[in-house]
């Protein structure tokens, strides 16, 4: 149980950093200021809340291991693409607006209904982190559902390029919800209700897309998988890169 | 023993009244207090500890809150201090006291409304209207839901036409 904690804990830190690092590279590149702005903020909330779980999972591993001396930054900075369990939707590169909205809305929803069941949990400290990050993620879905809703019932241009964001991105939607070994040990333990989520967030997706004049790509049910377990698309590599090069220069280095 | 024990609640009222003058580097009107971030103080033999709890998950200021709070602290010859953070219970904007509502008011922010409007995650939905801190008009407009930092959005005075801030219900 111990692992299977520390390894959902490193899963839902991972997916909140990876996806935060994704839309801080929209700072200075937003279409307006205002949603360069909002995107930002987005970001600053994700990585915000990876840093809570990151210093919980460093608590849980340096219990098991004394001397593993883990941190927030080693984990985030110092692992390799392999030990990330982040799925795979999240390092999906930016692409154009459509595609950024597009993954953000899906994996806000999913968060905010696994959220919504994780702040009853009876990991006091993961529901604690919950409980402070759904007022945020309530934010995040309100703010890319209005998006999906502009650009799909928008112009033709707006709704053609959201059409292919969401048939692009509709194969990494799965995997979101394929339970891994890990989660099916924390979900049986805390209760967690698997399908509640899946059928909630099906639900407010096809709501989203019916308003913004769009479908669910219902023939479209073969799914990629692999990230949960570190089996990542080529992506990643190149977001840590980027992400760790500065850590991996100047080992320890702050400023 | 009594003595004693009347020393360290008197340290700790002073410790209160020194901490309203430790204020948010990104909003610098209001102070810790005004905020609702310190949610304990305590003195264990010598030790201060001084409990607080992030307005954001990811607020950049709170790492220079904790240390504008150690330095406050020291300067009035505390030398062995502790700032612990808790997450649970969650901060709210509820626990903004009224005089920081009235100092956010007057330095050109809306307050958050007294009757807290949590944000439905529904598209579109209307939110409660927002008086504009220059002219008093309601007849404001929201820009964005994300504003300068976290804790704000951005709205605008259909009236005064002046672009403002708003301390949003959290």
């Amino acid at each position: 149980m111990k692992n299977e904690l520390i390894d959902f804990t490193l899963y839902l830190a991972d997916n909140a950093l990876i996806i935060g690092h994704r839309n801080s590279e929209w700072c200075g590149h937003g279409p307006v200021l205002e949603q360069d702005i909002a995107i930002t903020n987005i970001s600053l909330d994700l990585i915000g809340q990876a840093r809570n779980f990151y210093q919980y999972a460093a608590q849980l591993i340096n219990e098991e291991n004394t001397e593993a001396k883990a941190t927030e930054d080693t984990l985030a900075y110092l692992r390799d693409g392999w030990d990330f369990k982040n799925s795979l939707l999240t390092e999906h590169p930016n692409g154009d607006w459509a595609q950024t909205i597009t993954r953000q809305f899906f994996f806000s929803v999913y968060q905010y209904y696994l959220y919504q069941q994780l702040q009853n949990c009876s990991n006091e400290q993961i529901a604690a982190i919950a409980i402070k990050a759904l007022k945020e993620v309530t934010y995040h879905v309100k703010w890319s559902s209005e998006w999906m809703i502009r650009l799909g019932d928008g112009t033709e241009e707006s709704n053609s390029r959201l059409k292919k964001a969401i048939d692009n991105l509709w194969m990494f939607t799965g995997e979101l919800f394929d339970l891994s070994a890990y989660e099916s040990v924390i979900y049986s333990a805390w209760n967690i209700d698997n399908d509640k989520i899946k059928n909630e967030w099906e639900s407010k997706v096809k709501g989203i897309l019916e308003e913004a004049t769009l479908e669910i790509p219902v023939n479209a049910t073969w799914h990629q998988s692999g990230g949960k377990t570190g089996t990542h698309s080529e992506h990643l590599g190149f977001l840590l890169a980027e992400m760790q090069s500065l850590q991996r220069a100047y080992p320890g280095n702050e400023w | 023993m009594v003595i004693i024990k009347v020393g360290i609640e008197q340290t700790i009222q002073s410790i209160w009244q020194l901490l309203e003058s430790v204020c948010d580097p990104e909003v610098p009107v209001l102070s810790v207090i005004d905020l609702g971030i310190i949610r304990n103080i305590e003195i264990e033999n010598d030790k201060v500890i001084v409990t607080i709890t992030p307005t954001y998950t990811g607020c950049p200021a709170m790492d220079v809150i904790s240390m504008s709070i150690r330095m406050a602290l020291l300067e009035k010859g505390f030398k062995n201090i502790q700032i612990k953070s808790v997450l649970s219970p969650a901060w709210t904007t509820d626990w903004v006291s009224e005089k920081g509502k009235e100092k956010l008011a007057a330095y050109g922010i809306a307050p958050p409304n007294t009757k807290q409007v949590v944000c439905s995650p529904d598209a579109f939905a209307e939110e409660e209207a927002i008086q504009c801190p220059r002219c008093r008009s309601y007849h404001t407009k929201l820009v964005s839901q994300f504003g300068s930092t976290a804790c704000k959005a951005l709205y605008q005075c259909e009236d005064c036409k002046e672009p403002f801030d708003y301390f949003k219900c959290h």
